[in-house]
């Protein structure tokens, strides 16, 4: 029982993007722990895939290929994964923390009777697992006590895909044994809900809003401030759940992922969710009554304080800098 | 239909969290416990589900004596009965044991769905539901907004990633883990909470674990910052005149 296995994620041949931020942190801890470092890929014809993952430092990749894996169902990826870990027989398999995983990882953990560390946002020596407790208020230090092996999932924005090292390896293909009475459910085509008219990976300037805005009408102001600074308007979940903006405004990891020059946090508590899909800007400002939210962890300027004495203030001043 | 609601009871989401002495949990003295609001997306939907189609809601929860108030308030919203898991040392089993004290607690139950929150907002790990659905041999979906039931089962919608949705269809009996947000919280009518007075809570205890923990919470802590943020301070006016400062000179966006 050695070595790392990294379980990739892909749909229709396409990656998900954190595929290799899990393969980074694989590689990374793979050296940490002076361990071989492999990689699967799961579909039912994952060739070209599988072959570009040979194109990595990695030990093997295992081409994990069922017709039965064409679509994802937790039963068939379970059965699958379960057959595909006690072949590699590995000390450690990191996954990413898609929704996929989210949905799968727990009970393929539960069939070794190991329970997944998930949603992890650095690896120490030990190995020590960090992950994060009440919405990002506090971090804590996690440790395997059990034997092998040990399931991680590394939260998206944690390790840098481009860090993945090249090399040259091999393909083997692993076939499981799956029939098709295994699967329970039967999984629709994804879609989406309306066409996205607002693409806000493209604003330069993103002022979006809480929670703490307490009231619809109150929205009123923070869009006055996003228009003196001619910024795009955005929201964090509970807003758009609310009807309170369309959902297509929404930033976090079930709406959209931005990267602005400036994004302005009136009235966001910050809770992972929503920083996984800001915390690639450049300045980030945050107002909020609470001096202790996650969302100054990731601020460079900070005001905890009233959101509706300070936004009409600054719109103000922000009119009058222009002018 | 019988609906088993799995609930969690967690502090408040806008409480004052410190660290115990130890440094290895929170304290939890002067704390205000609520239901976690995933399970109350969970409960609702479970509400939601017997107003159309009839049958049972039983709510269930593990926990100190504590958490029979959060019980109380789901039996207030509409909830059949209750059953309160015993158990004071919940800080010393993972996942896997406690989804097998839930799983010994409802296996005379036999429920046709269980609902429960995607994750707490407390440990936030999201696997209770699936763990629990793996040991009961339950087929289980993630993350779901709606569920409707169909002759054969169930057909629910899940949340994917980056505004992608998808339906999935499954038998009975089956474990989903809920969404926030997909539904309006009902709150506790007078006549609810008068009611709910007369409901049955039994409580169990819990068996004492099987197995030692797989992972242990070794240490908690102040997150470090991932920036050095410089706050700013002053009445309105003045914060504004300093963020018009930033904007113009630092940020460059004005």
């Amino acid at each position: 029982m050695s070595g790392i296995l990294v379980l990739t994620e892909q749909r229709g041949g396409a990656w998900n993007r954190m595929s290799f931020e899990a393969l980074a942190a694989g590689q990374q801890l793979a050296a940490r722990l002076n361990m071989e470092c492999s990689a699967a890929v799961m579909g039912s014809d994952v060739s070209a895939l599988s072959n570009e993952l040979a194109g990595k430092k990695l030990a093997k990749v295992f081409a994990v290929q069922h017709t039965l894996l064409k679509d994802y169902t937790s039963d068939g990826f379970i059965t699958a994964l379960e057959q595909l870990i006690r072949h590699v027989d590995p000390a450690y398999v990191i996954l990413p923390h898609t929704y996929q995983v989210r949905d799968f990882a727990p009970a393929l953990a539960t069939r070794f009777k190991q329970v997944l560390i998930s949603d992890v946002i650095a690896i120490h020596d030990g190995p020590v697992f960090v992950r994060q407790l009440f919405q990002g208020k506090l971090n804590a230090d996690y440790k395997q006590t059990a034997s092998a092996p040990c399931f991680v999932s590394i939260q998206a924005g944690v390790f840098r895909a481009e860090a993945v090292e090249a090399g040259a390896t091999t393909v083997e293909v692993f076939t499981p044994q799956l029939e098709a009475s295994q699967i329970r459910s039967k999984p629709g085509e994804p879609f989406r809900e309306a066409a996205q008219t607002v693409d806000l990976s493209a604003a330069q300037v993103i002022v979006s809003v809480g929670r703490g805005i307490g009231e619809q009408e109150n929205i009123a102001i923070v869009q006055e401030l996003a228009s003196a600074l001619g910024a795009e308007l955005a929201a964090s979940r509970p807003i758009c759940d609310n009807g309170w903006l369309p959902m297509e405004r929404q930033v976090g990891s079930s709406g959209q992922t931005v990267a602005p020059r400036l994004y302005l946090a009136v009235g966001i508590s910050g809770a992972i969710q929503h920083l996984v899909g800001m915390k690639g800007s450049k300045a980030v400002i945050a107002i909020n009554k609470d001096e202790n939210a996650p969302i100054f962890e990731v601020a460079d300027y900070g005001v905890a304080g009233d959101l509706f004495e300070i936004v009409p203030a600054l719109t103000k001043a922000v009119v009058a800098a222009k002018q | 239909m019988k609906i088993l609601v799995a609930i969690k009871q967690v502090p408040e989401r806008d409480a004052q969290i410190s660290i115990a002495g130890d440094g290895r949990w929170i304290d939890e003295s002067d704390l205000n416990y609520t239901i976690n609001e995933p399970d109350a997306y969970a409960l609702e939907e479970a509400l939601q589900l017997k107003d159309k189609n009839g049958g049972e809601v039983v709510v269930l929860c593990a926990g100190p004596e504590r958490v029979t108030s959060t019980l109380r308030e789901a039996l207030a919203k509409g909830a059949d009965r209750a059953i309160h898991i015993e158990a004071d040392d919940l800080g010393h089993r993972d996942t896997l044991g406690l989804a097998q004290v839930l799983a010994e607690a409802i296996k005379d139950e036999s429920p046709d769905l269980i609902l429960t929150g995607l994750q707490s907002d407390d440990l936030g790990l999201g696997q209770t539901g699936v763990v629990l659905a793996e040991i009961l041999g339950m087929p289980h979906a993630t993350i779901i907004m709606q569920v409707e039931v169909t002759g054969a089962g169930l057909k629910v919608k899940r949340e994917l990633e980056d505004g992608w949705f998808q339906h999935v269809e499954m038998p009975l009996p089956a474990l989903l883990t809920i969404q926030s947000g997909g539904n309006k919280l009902r709150y506790a009518t007078l006549m609810g909470i008068k009611k709910a007075k007369t409901k049955e809570m039994k409580t169990v205890q819990a068996a004492a674990p099987a197995a030692g923990q797989t992972i242990t919470l070794e240490r908690v802590y102040l997150p470090e910052k991932q920036k050095k943020t410089e706050m700013l301070t002053g009445t309105p006016a003045e914060i504004a005149a300093k963020l018009v400062e930033k904007l113009k000179f630092e940020v460059r966006v004005i």
